[in-house]
C-alpha cells in the first residue's frame, strides 16, 4: 500500500521502543486474559464429567460418531464458498454491468434469507428443481435420437444428490455470498495505485489482480475469512435439520432415544466450543506468520 | 519519405478530459520527438498530471486523439497493453508493491508482461537496481527503504521493461528534500543517455538542467512553451509570469 510508504523508519522504532517498555502490575492484571482460566475450568470440569460419569461417558462414545461429519461437511463447504466468494467477489467490482449485477444480486439475496431458510430452501426446492431440469432435458434429448447424451442425464432422479451433499451445497452458497463481501472489502483496501503501477507495466486486469492486488488483498482479509471459518463450523449445525449425522444430529437422536438431554447437550456444548477454540488458535498463529513474513 | 524514426513518438492532438462536470483538459497539442525531455510545469489543478496520464491511458480522453510510437491510444484497443509496456511510469507516491521484495518487484512484469526467463528477468533487475544506485537492497522489502531509494526502485522497475518513454508524475514531491537530488541524479543520467522523457515537476533546477522544451499549463491549456532559457528568463504570458515569480521567489 502506498501509505505505507511515508512510514518514517525513525518513528517505527520509536514506537516499538515503548512497547517494550516494562508494564505496571496494574497494567499486567488488567491485560491478562483471565477468560482463558475460565476455559480451563470447563474444560477440567468436562474431563472429570466424561472420566467419572458413565452417563456421560456413554453421551461422548455416542456422539463423537458425528465428529467426522461436521469436519468433512464444513471443509468441503468451505472450500466451495471461497472459490464462490472470490469470484462473487471480483464480480461485485467489475465493470461489466451484468456481471456486476449477477454478483450483487446473489450477495443480496443471501444476506436477505436467514441461513435456515436458505438451507431448506436449496436442499429441498432447488436442488430437486435442477435436478428436474435436467431430466426434461435428458429426457427430450432422448427423444430426439441424441441418446448418448440424454441418457445418463434421462436417468437422473430425486435421490441422484444425497441430502449431506445438498447440505454442502446450502452452506456454500450461503457462505460464498458472506465471503464475496470480505473480498471485495479487501480487494477494495488495495489503494488505486497499485492497479496503476501494474497497468502501467503493461499488465491486463487479471494479471495485475492475480499477482498484484489479490496477494495484499487477501492478507489483510485473511482474519475476516478465518472468522467466518469458525463461524461455519457453528453454522454447519443448521444441517442436522437436513437429517444429516452430524454432531448436532447424533445429540439429538441420543437425547431423544435416552432423555438424557443434559448430557447430550453438554457434550455437544462442549465439542462446538473445542474445535472452535482450536480453529481460533490456528487462525491467529497463520495470521502471525504471514504478518511476520512479508512486512519486516 | 518520412519514416516512423523520425516522427514524434509522442503525439497529442485537441485532447479534452472531463471527470464529471470538471474539465481538466480543454484542448491540449502536443508532440515529443524520440530522445527528447520534456518538463511541464504548472499551478495545481492546471491538468499536468491529467495529461501525462492520458499519454499512457490510465486517464481516458473525453474527446481528442493520443498517438504514441505511430499507435493510437483507444479503449477497445487490444494492443493498450503492449503500448504500455514500451511507457514506462513513475509515480509520486512511488506505487511499489509492498508484498513483494525490491527484486520480485522489477521482475515481475518483466515474466508476466515480457515473458522473460527467471534467470533474464533476475539479471535485468540486477542491472537496473546498479544503475539506480542501490544493488545492495535487492533483497529488503519496499518498507524498509527510505523515500528515495523507493523511488530509485521505482525508477529501475520502470527501467527494466526496456521503455520506448519515460513518464515521471512529480516523483519528488513526496520526498524529503535531503532525498530528492538522489532521485534527480538518476533521471538526469537518464536524459544524458537519450531516453524520451515527459515529466511533471516543480524541480526548475532539473528542468534547466535537463529539458529540451518545458511547458506551462493552467487551467487545462498549454500557456506557454520553449527551452527553460526563453521560458524561465524571457516568460511572455502574464499567468506564466505570475507562476515563475510565485515557485522561483521564496
Amino acid at each position: 500500500m502506498t501509505h505505507s510508504t511515508d512510514i518514517d523508519p525513525s518513528k517505527v522504532s520509536a514506537s516499538t521502543a515503548v512497547q517494550g517498555r516494562k508494564k505496571t502490575l496494574q497494567e499486567r492484571i488488567d491485560e491478562f486474559p483471565w477468560w482463558v482460566g475460565g476455559i480451563f475450568v470447563i474444560a477440567i470440569g468436562a474431563f472429570y464429567l466424561v472420566t467419572t460419569q458413565s452417563s456421560f461417558g456413554e453421551a461422548l462414545a455416542f456422539i463423537r460418531i458425528g465428529i467426522g461429519i461436521t469436519i468433512t461437511t464444513t471443509l468441503y463447504a468451505y472450500g466451495i464458498a471461497l472459490v464462490l466468494g472470490l469470484v462473487a467477489g471480483l464480480g461485485r467490482i467489475s465493470r461489466n454491468v451484468v456481471i456486476r449485477n449477477v454478483a450483487t444480486l446473489y450477495v443480496e439475496l443471501v444476506r436477505g434469507i436467514p441461513i435456515l431458510v436458505l438451507i431448506f430452501y436449496i436442499a429441498l426446492v432447488a436442488v430437486p428443481d435442477s435436478l428436474g431440469l435436467f431430466k426434461a432435458v435428458g429426457d427430450w434429448l432422448t427423444s430426439v435420437g441424441l441418446g448418448f447424451i440424454g441418457g445418463p442425464l434421462a436417468g437422473i432422479n430425486n435421490d441422484s444428490i444425497s441430502l449431506n451433499v445438498r447440505a454442502i451445497i446450502a452452506l456454500s452458497v450461503t457462505y460464498g455470498a458472506f465471503l464475496a463481501e470480505i473480498f471485495r472489502a479487501g480487494i477494495e483496501s488495495i489503494g488505486k495505485g497499485q492497479m496503476e503501477a501494474a497497468r502501467s507495466l503493461g499488465m491486463s486486469y487479471a494479471q495485475a489482480m492475480r499477482y498484484v492486488v489479490l496477494p495484499q488483498a487477501i492478507r489483510n482479509v485473511l482474519p475476516a475469512l478465518g472468522n467466518d471459518f469458525v463461524a461455519m463450523v457453528k453454522d454447519s449445525s443448521l444441517v442436522s435439520m437436513l437429517a444429516v449425522r452430524d454432531i448436532t444430529q447424533v445429540a439429538r437422536l441420543y437425547a431423544g432415544r435416552t432423555f438424557r438431554f443434559r448430557e447430550a447437550y453438554t457434550i455437544l456444548a462442549i465439542l462446538y466450543l473445542g474445535m472452535t477454540l482450536v480453529l481460533s488458535v490456528l487462525v491467529r498463529i497463520l495470521e502471525k506468520r504471514l504478518h511476520g513474513n512479508s512486512r519486516k | 519519405m518520412a519514416t516512423a524514426e523520425n516522427k514524434p513518438i509522442i503525439e497529442i492532438r485537441n485532447l479534452h478530459k472531463y471527470f464529471g462536470d470538471v474539465q481538466a483538459l480543454r484542448g491540449v497539442d502536443l508532440s515529443v520527438e524520440r530522445g527528447k525531455v520534456v518538463v511541464i510545469v504548472g499551478p495545481s489543478g492546471s491538468g499536468k498530471s491529467t495529461l501525462l496520464r492520458c499519454i499512457n491511458h490510465l486517464e481516458v480522453e473525453t474527446e481528442g486523439e493520443v498517438w504514441v510510437d505511430g499507435k493510437r491510444l483507444n479503449e477497445k484497443n487490444k494492443d493498450i497493453n503492449s503500448i504500455r509496456a514500451e511507457i514506462g511510469m513513475v509515480f509520486q507516491l512511488f506505487n511499489l508493491f509492498p508484498h513483494l521484495t525490491v527484486l520480485d518487484n522489477i521482475v515481475l512484469a518483466q515474466r508476466v508482461v515480457r515473458g522473460r526467463s527467471k534467470q533474464e528477468a533476475i539479471q535485468t533487475a540486477h542491472e537496473q537496481l546498479k544503475r539506480v544506485g542501490i544493488a545492495e537492497k535487492a533483497d529488503s522489502f519496499p518498507a524498509q527503504l527510505s523515500g528515495g531509494q523507493q523511488q530509485r526502485v521505482a525508477i529501475a522497475r520502470a527501467l527494466a521493461m526496456n521503455p520506448k518513454i519515460m513518464l515521471f508524475d512529480e516523483p519528488t514531491s513526496a520526498l524529503d528534500p535531503e532525498m530528492i537530488k538522489e532521485v534527480l541524479d538518476v533521471m538526469l543520467a537518464l536524459a544524458k543517455e537519450g531516453m524520451t522523457m515527459v515529466c511533471v515537476t516543480h524541480e526548475m533546477g532539473f528542468a534547466r538542467a535537463a529539458a529540451d522544451e518545458v511547458i506551462f499549463m493552467d487551467h487545462g491549456l498549454i500557456v506557454e512553451k520553449g527551452t527553460p532559457q526563453t521560458l524561465f528568463n524571457n516568460p511572455q504570458e502574464e499567468r506564466t509570469k505570475l507562476f515563475l515569480s510565485q515557485i522561483l521567489h521564496h
